[in-house]
């Protein structure tokens, strides 16, 4: 049994104690905006939060975060209405999509340790893969949600 | 058409874009629920003859939602919103209430192959189908047009289409499309009516905001990878590590007694587990062990197979094309130079591994799938299914990127397998270090160049001979298939003595399409050798293309605009250099500028200017998309591209063995585009990948003066450069 916080909601769930959040979220949970890329933490599509750090949940197993709060890009806002999320749109930065979820979690997390963020800075901090490589439209947006996010 | 068809959402988002941050504050933004009429799934009912259906690409429901057929697949490229884009401008419907589909892969069987082609590739959506998409929406318009003047008994001249209403002009009367749909779908016209011309376009050309981000914003949209479907198992697998191997035993004593379900499955050259979760069947099948009978194959490696190809250039060939005498142009030269390149097999490595649900039941099978090639889709799972094709239902989902991968359905063979087997529908969900060493790859290649000048510096004769691999050898003629030979045999670069020798040479690695296949490699090769054409006679690189592109007054324009905006030509410090590129392939003509700095033997890209004529433009902004992703997706095979084999085996197996660009690898970008409507349509999924890594590597040249005539450029050593 895992007891796990995921957006607000706790959950009791039967699984193996070392099975990876990531799993827990997908299959037991049924959240699968949290996307598997490479299960050895190396591309950060299933980047979430827990108690607000982003984490890669491919590689955390689910013991080692019960009781713990645990955010995925469902639970970010109702309404996509997040400033990261709005950012996003302005700028349309998705193309395929896949790795967008695990980018929104990586900047949010990224942007409250750094709110104003120089480009040298998030080439440095954000590490996570797009094979559609959007990253020119994905630093534009990191620094409008920025901007936002003073206002 | 003007403002008015702006909708509230386009407007938003717009003018956020153009009015900066604040804007933003102000506004309101859309919500998804709102914003995207498109549901997360894209697949439609494969039903055929709806009310209301105009043609198999459109149907107008009674609450005037438009459905418009796109008879490719979304992977990224954007032509779910640009496909639909290109109909509404003949249509005249609304763009809020339009609300695109799949087209039907088992309705393309059964209804004599209606939308053409499924399959996704070739950068030829608009190219292939712009025309008869358009054609559709107008056909559509005319008929809602004689339906109203029907009810009215008047004349259809009397009448107009505009923002999905038809209107009669004298008395000002109007029905909804919604309500003419149904009689319309009844009508026949006499004849086609004629297409706008590309003046007259009001829709075609706007920067309109994707109809699918807002549901990539939120997690909403559904990859395969996201489906479940009742009483649905959970497959993980392994396919033989050497290519062609095939299962010689299975032990299962390290998963007895374990949670799930678990149940061991063979194929003949793979092992799967299935269990009620994919974590437990993957789990599983990390603790089998599994022997492979891979035979001969099983010793070889990918020095090898360098050797056979650089080899190869000194064999005979089969000459693919010959202009003038290239013999007697170099006997006559004044002078002559010699390089030989070379390129290694890459992986594509799309975000999402392939996954697929198959559904074996009885007489009818169902697939789950995001696939580049729906029609391909459902050939393979009726051969492996033994299901007649006309009851094989594909129903294509969102892809986490294609890139070429997606055009064979591999996953889709072994999900219906494997279904077949267990009884039970089956998602099968491969590693990333399955997707890495069971590829389609760009083939390994070679090649020689000579070129020969005239006293005055003129470039008199060029030879190539390429030795490279078939992604169909059997498809092969006379010792030659095409597509290895993209980007070189039709090279816009015009010189009175020209040859191409074509040498194929296979290994067991299996071969397909990469992003701008062909043109991937060739491209590096030709543009990296003409620069060395240029240095070799003391000329600018760019005013060196020019005098090859002479006769390409479209060539000209696009370099002009490269020239002006790249800064072309101003003197950067030590250490830094620009490279620069042109090809056409897909109907564009796009040129590159890269700027790069070396220091301490690393190579950083800093900025790089795109320019592109690709006829008429669609949307803008998927254009500069495109160009952008594909300029980064051809960086990554530029600069860290490689797949080695040892043992007959792929040693990568994840981004941390096989790197890709990140954030910090990934240069300033520009796009601009050269405009020259109603030309053509120009496709815009590929020539990104190729200019690229030609550019680099160029740059380096100028930087360093070091030339490389391999990729990747990562492993090489440029320590002792300036």
């Amino acid at each position: 049994m895992a007891n796990i916080i995921v957006n607000g909601t706790r959950h009791q769930i039967d699984v193996e104690p070392e099975t990876p959040l990531l799993w827990v979220l997908r299959e037991e949970i049924g959240l699968t905006g949290t996307k598997f890329g490479c299960g050895i933490a190396q591309c950060g599509a299933c980047t979430v939060h827990v108690d607000g750090q982003a984490i890669r949940s491919c590689s955390v197993t689910v013991r080692t975060v019960e009781n713990k709060q645990i955010t995925t890009i469902e639970g970010l806002s109702r309404d996509s209405s997040h400033p990261v999320q709005q950012a996003w749109l302005a700028e349309q930065v998705p193309q395929c999509g896949y790795c967008q979820s695990g980018q929104i979690m990586a900047t949010v997390a990224f942007l409250k340790a750094t709110p104003n963020p120089t480009d040298a800075q998030i080439d440095a901090n954000l590490t996570n893969i797009c094979r559609c490589g959007t990253y020119e439209r994905l630093r534009r947006a990191v620094h409008r949600a920025a901007a936002l996010m003073r206002t | 058409m003007t403002n008015t068809t702006l909708s509230r959402r386009q407007f938003v988002v717009t003018t956020v874009a153009a009015g900066g941050a604040f804007a933003l504050g102000v506004g309101v933004a859309s919500s998804p629920a709102e914003a995207a009429l498109l549901r997360d799934s894209p697949w439609n009912d494969d039903s055929m003859n709806k009310p209301g259906e105009i043609n198999a690409w459109v149907v107008i429901q009674p609450d005037d939602t438009v459905i418009i057929r796109y008879g490719r697949a979304e992977m990224g490229q954007g032509s779910f919103t640009a496909m639909p884009q290109i109909l509404a401008e003949e249509l005249e419907c609304d763009w809020e209430k339009v609300r695109p589909e799949y087209a039907s892969a088992n309705r393309n069987l059964r209804d004599n192959k209606v939308y053409g082609t499924l399959a996704t590739g070739g950068s030829r959506a608009i190219r292939e189908q712009g025309v008869l998409v358009q054609q559709a929406g107008a056909s559509a318009r005319e008929r809602l047009i004689a339906a109203a003047a029907k009810r009215w008994n008047v004349a259809t001249t009397e009448c107009e289409a505009a923002m999905s209403k038809v209107t009669h002009k004298m008395s000002g009367r109007t029905f909804r499309f919604g309500e003419l749909a149904v009689e319309a779908a009844a009508i026949k016209l006499d004849k086609e009516p004629a297409l706008k011309r590309p003046d007259q376009y009001k829709f075609i050309g706007r920067r309109l905001a994707r109809l699918d981000v807002p549901l990539k914003i939120n997690g909403a949209a559904k990859y395969g990878i996201d489906l479940e479907v009742p009483d649905m198992v959970r497959a993980a697998i392994i396919k033989s590590p050497v290519f062609g191997g095939t299962v010689k035993s299975v032990d299962e004593s390290g998963i007895k007694s374990r949670r799930g379900g678990v149940q061991v499955v063979k194929l003949p050259n793979a092992v799967a587990v299935v269990a009620d979760r994919y974590y437990r069947a993957q789990a599983a099948l990390n603790a089998l062990k599994i022997e492979w009978e891979v035979g001969a194959n099983g010793t070889t490696n990918s020095t090898q197979f360098r050797k056979m190809y650089l080899d190869a250039l000194n064999e005979k060939g089969a000459e693919a094309r010959h202009d003038g005498n290239v013999d007697t142009a170099f006997a006559g030269a004044a002078k002559t130079i010699e390089a030989t390149y070379d390129v290694p097999i890459i992986a594509h490595a799309p975000m999402e591994p392939l996954n697929a649900i198959a559904h074996v039941q009885g007489d009818r099978v169902d697939v789950w799938v995001g696939t580049q090639n729906a029609d391909a889709a459902l050939t393979v799972a009726a051969q492996n299914s033994g299901v007649k094709p006309e009851n094989v239902y594909i129903h294509n989902t969102f892809s986490g990127g294609g890139f070429g991968r997606r055009l064979g359905p591999d996953e889709v063979g072994q999900a219906v397998a494997i279904s077949k087997i267990v009884g039970k529908p089956v998602k099968l969900l491969w590693t990333r270090e399955e997707e890495i060493r069971q590829g389609r790859y760009r083939t390994q290649a070679a090649i020689k160049f000579k070129a020969g000048f005239a006293a005055d510096g003129t470039a008199t004769a060029l030879e190539m001979r390429n030795s490279a691999g078939s992604g169909n050898p059997a498809a092969a003629q006379n010792g030659i298939d095409q597509q290895t030979l993209q980007g070189l045999i039709n090279t816009a670069y015009k010189l009175p003595n020209f040859r191409i020798i074509s040498i194929l040479k296979q290994t067991h690695v299996p071969l397909g399409p990469w992003r701008a296949p062909g043109h991937s490699q060739n491209v590096f090769f030709v543009e990296s050798f003409v620069d060395e054409m240029a240095y070799a006679v003391k000329k600018d690189p760019i005013a060196f293309r020019r005098e090859l592109l002479a006769h390409r007054p479209d060539f000209q324009q696009v370099i002009d605009l490269l020239v002006e905006k790249s800064d072309w030509g101003k003197p950067m410090p030590k250490g830094k250099g620009r490279g620069v590129a042109v090809h056409e392939s897909y109907d564009s003509i796009v040129g590159m500028v890269a700027e790069v700095t070396v220091a301490g033997g690393q190579v950083k890209v800093d900025r790089v200017v795109i320019v592109a004529d690709v006829g008429t433009v669609v949307n803008p902004r998927g254009v500069e998309n495109q160009l952008e992703g594909g300029m980064i997706y051809g960086l990554s095979a530029a600069l860290f591209g490689e797949i080695t084999v040892k043992d007959g085996r792929v040693e990568q197996g994840n981004f941390d063995t096989y790197p890709v660009v990140r954030f910090k690898d990934a240069p300033k970008t520009e796009v601009y585009i050269s405009p020259t409507p109603g030309k053509r349509w120009g496709g815009i999924g590929e020539p990104g990948a190729t200019m690229i890594q030609p550019a680099v590597t160029n740059a380096i040249f100028a930087a360093t003066g070091r030339r490389l005539r391999s990729l990747p450029v990562r492993g090489q050593d440029l320590s002792g450069s300036v």
